[in-house]
């Protein structure tokens, strides 16, 4: 499978390490097929970043990843021009400051534009930055081209990145850059679903193991007025740490109100109220 | 090709344009879906909705333009008691089959299921004016028209028991719902009016290189420190009819509070009078009168008033009407005071908006504040933050 190939039909379909919904499948073939990008979000945890990873994987070319922070401003990029390395330079009499071109750094839109395989470029979690943000990167993402002014040369990708952009809903996205993006909204895993999760990454877990702890994550989840409910990497990595302490399945299983609250917990409720809720819960249990 | 289709989403209230439709068809001839119903429709959705939001709205739509078409190919099985006992299952817990079973009663169990099924209904289209619920007509024979409510088989591994935009997952998303400290902080966030006044204390690191650089000696920039510019003044109806709305209120209050430079807050009772006060335990100690209020903070502070504008049409037209105490001006003459000073005032109501118009004083209100009350939901607070930022 190649993103380079038009012709192939280049299909995702999940990865030996990622359980896709269907919608997601289509999602992320029709985006791949039409060299849109495409909006992931969805609730924390739900695997928006590893999806990229996986879909690089699956059609077998490197992932460029632009983590965005709230300082981090769209030419970045694109490219840098470090003048303040060339200020120095001419100071020291360097040859080099002769050359514009050895002061412009490559931001990595310019690196995925030049990739020799047509690369997935991941644009994290676009909501932490300014506003205009997402406006700046337009054309650019549009076009896949632009314009480097000191040098005068225009960067143009020869082959167009599949885009993979992450957002946590902290801002609205405008309106102009929605309409060019194809958008997915990961749901929060069903069951089975999650079984299947479960199962992917850790093919040797005990059946019994993995139903119980659903069940209990399920329960949990569903307990009205928690602040942080967890999410899918917090029930994978509780798993990790039940199968490491190998407890009794027995500890799992006893309906006990004074077990309430789930071992190990830690990994599972990282909120101080939430556990203090679970504490009230148990109480209350006990006394009824 | 599906130009109905596209209207239909735009009466809908999904915000689409030509851009997309487009986008669809693009995708479509590029191939990206086999023909099949379910793979259309996890492609149209990706294509037309762009927010989380929106995908109850899209699936409703869905349902209704292209209802019928998933019968293409698929068996109909009708075996109306079979699955009218499956819907029962779906709608009532297993509690209360069990109950109703033990009357031994099948009308029984079919009374009870259709009344559900007409609250849900209800509930389902409250205030959404454009569109009966996915084209669903559920009562024919034994209270129900089995091609209305589409359940094939079994509720399978694929989940067609019921076709997933019919399941409308994301009906809680809609942000007419849901509402707490965080997402009032968000909508907040947007009359944020960033602006640097004053002296030069901050050290502009980019400006200083740019200009070092361009200059070939060192060039020190300075600017003001920037800050949140916006004021804002908040009146809060408490006590009384506000009781039920106080989780709200403090949510809104607390959320307001961090987010704000420049918060002034202050209570008043039912309606605005000549005195508000700070303190709720000292209330009839420790008022500010109001004129003062109106004096002290400049007219470029913006105003959220918040209350439920529930009360006696007396207390906001007639001197001396207030239930406190004896009021000399009429509530009217005081909010007219307030709306001359600040221009930007909005109002904010926790009262759901479809409950307004029985309410004779909140008619009055929403009439003196010039139509800007707001439902006090997520959707409500960004009309009126919105109001406030024209």
């Amino acid at each position: 499978m190649s993103l380079n190939d038009p012709t192939q039909q280049s299909r995702f379909s999940g990865t030996e390490n990622y359980v896709a919904t269907d919608d997601l499948k289509v999602a992320v073939n029709a985006a791949a097929t039409l060299k849109r990008p495409l909006l992931i979000k969805g609730e924390p945890g739900t695997g928006k970043t590893v999806l990229a990873q996986e879909v690089a994987k699956a059609f077998d070319t490197d992932l460029i990843e632009w983590h965005i922070k709230s300082t981090t401003k769209a030419h970045q990029g694109l490219y840098e021009y470090d003048a303040v390395s060339r200020l120095r330079d001419s100071q020291l009499g360097d040859e080099k400051v002769k050359d514009i071109r050895n002061y412009i750094k490559r931001g990595k839109l310019w690196e995925a534009f030049t990739h020799e395989k047509t690369p997935v470029l991941l644009i994290d979690e676009i909501d932490k930055a300014d506003i205009e943000f997402p406006n700046d990167l337009l054309l650019e993402i549009d076009r896949m081209e632009f314009h480097v002014y000191e040098t005068g040369e225009t960067v143009k990708a020869v082959n167009r990145p599949l885009v993979i952009i992450t957002s946590n809903n902290e801002k609205e996205l405008p309106d102009a850059f929605l309409r060019r993006c194809f958008f997915h909204y990961i749901k929060f895993p069903d069951e089975a679903t999650m079984l299947d999760i479960i199962n992917v990454h850790y093919p040797d877990i005990k059946k019994e193991l993995a139903r119980e702890a659903l069940s209990i994550f399920f329960d949990v989840r569903n307990v009205p007025g928690m602040k942080k409910k967890p999410s899918t990497s917090e029930l994978l990595d509780w798993l990790k740490l039940l199968m490491s302490e190998d407890l009794p399945m027995d500890v799992l299983k006893s309906k006990d109100p004074k077990t309430l609250i789930p071992p190990l917990h830690g990994a599972l409720i990282k909120n101080e109220q939430d556990i203090h809720l679970f504490e009230r819960l148990a109480f209350m249990s006990k006394r009824t | 090709m599906f130009t109905n289709f596209f209207y239909e989403l735009k009466d809908g209230g999904v915000p689409v344009s030509i851009n997309e439709y487009l986008m669809l068809m693009e995708a479509l001839q590029a191939g990206c879906t086999d023909y099949e119903i379910d793979q259309f429709y996890y492609l149209a959705r990706s294509t037309f909705v762009k927010d989380e939001k929106n995908l109850d709205k899209f699936d409703r739509v869905f349902g209704k333009v292209f209802q019928g078409i998933e019968f293409i190919g698929e068996e109909a099985v009708e075996i109306p008691e079979e699955w009218l006992r499956k819907m029962a299952e779906l709608h009532l817990t297993q509690e209360e089959m069990d109950e109703i079973e033990a009357l031994g009663d099948w009308d029984k169990i079919m009374e009870t299921l259709k009344k559900r099924l007409e609250e849900q209904e209800k509930r389902h289209q409250g205030g959404n004016k454009w569109i009966g619920t996915a084209g669903r007509s559920p009562f024919g024979a034994y209270g129900y028209n089995p091609e209305g409510v589409r359940i094939g088989q079994d509720k399978g591994r694929h989940g067609k028991a019921i076709k997933v935009w019919d399941k409308r997952e994301f009906k809680n998303l809609d942000d007419s719902v849901e509402l707490g400290t965080r997402n009032i902080k968000v909508a907040l966030r947007k009359i944020r009016q960033f602006a640097r006044e004053g002296e030069a204390t901050e050290l502009d690191l980019d400006d200083t290189i740019r200009s070092t650089a361009h200059k070939g000696y060192l060039d020190i920039k300075m600017v003001p420190e920037r800050h949140n510019a916006v004021k804002i003044l908040l009146f809060f109806d408490i006590g009384g009819s506000m009781d039920p709305h106080i989780k709200l209120c403090e949510e809104l209050f607390s959320a307001a509070r961090s987010e704000f430079k420049h918060l002034e807050f202050f209570y008043f009772h039912n309606c605005l009078y000549e005195g508000v006060w700070k303190d709720n335990k000292r209330r009839h100690n420790d008022t500010m009168p109001t004129m003062d209020v109106l004096h002290t903070y400049p007219h470029d502070y913006k105003v959220i008033i918040v209350g439920d504008a529930s009360m006696s049409p007396y207390e906001i037209a007639y001197p001396g009407g207030s239930v406190e105490h004896w009021n000399e001006e009429s509530g009217e003459t005081w909010l007219r005071r307030l709306l001359s000073v600040y221009s930007k005032t909005i109002w904010l109501n926790p009262i759901p908006e479809k409950h307004w118009e029985y309410e004779q004083s909140i008619q009055m209100i929403k009439q003196l504040m010039e139509n800007r009350m707001f439902p006090l939901s997520i959707s409500g607070l960004e009309d009126a933050i919105k109001e406030l930022r024209r």
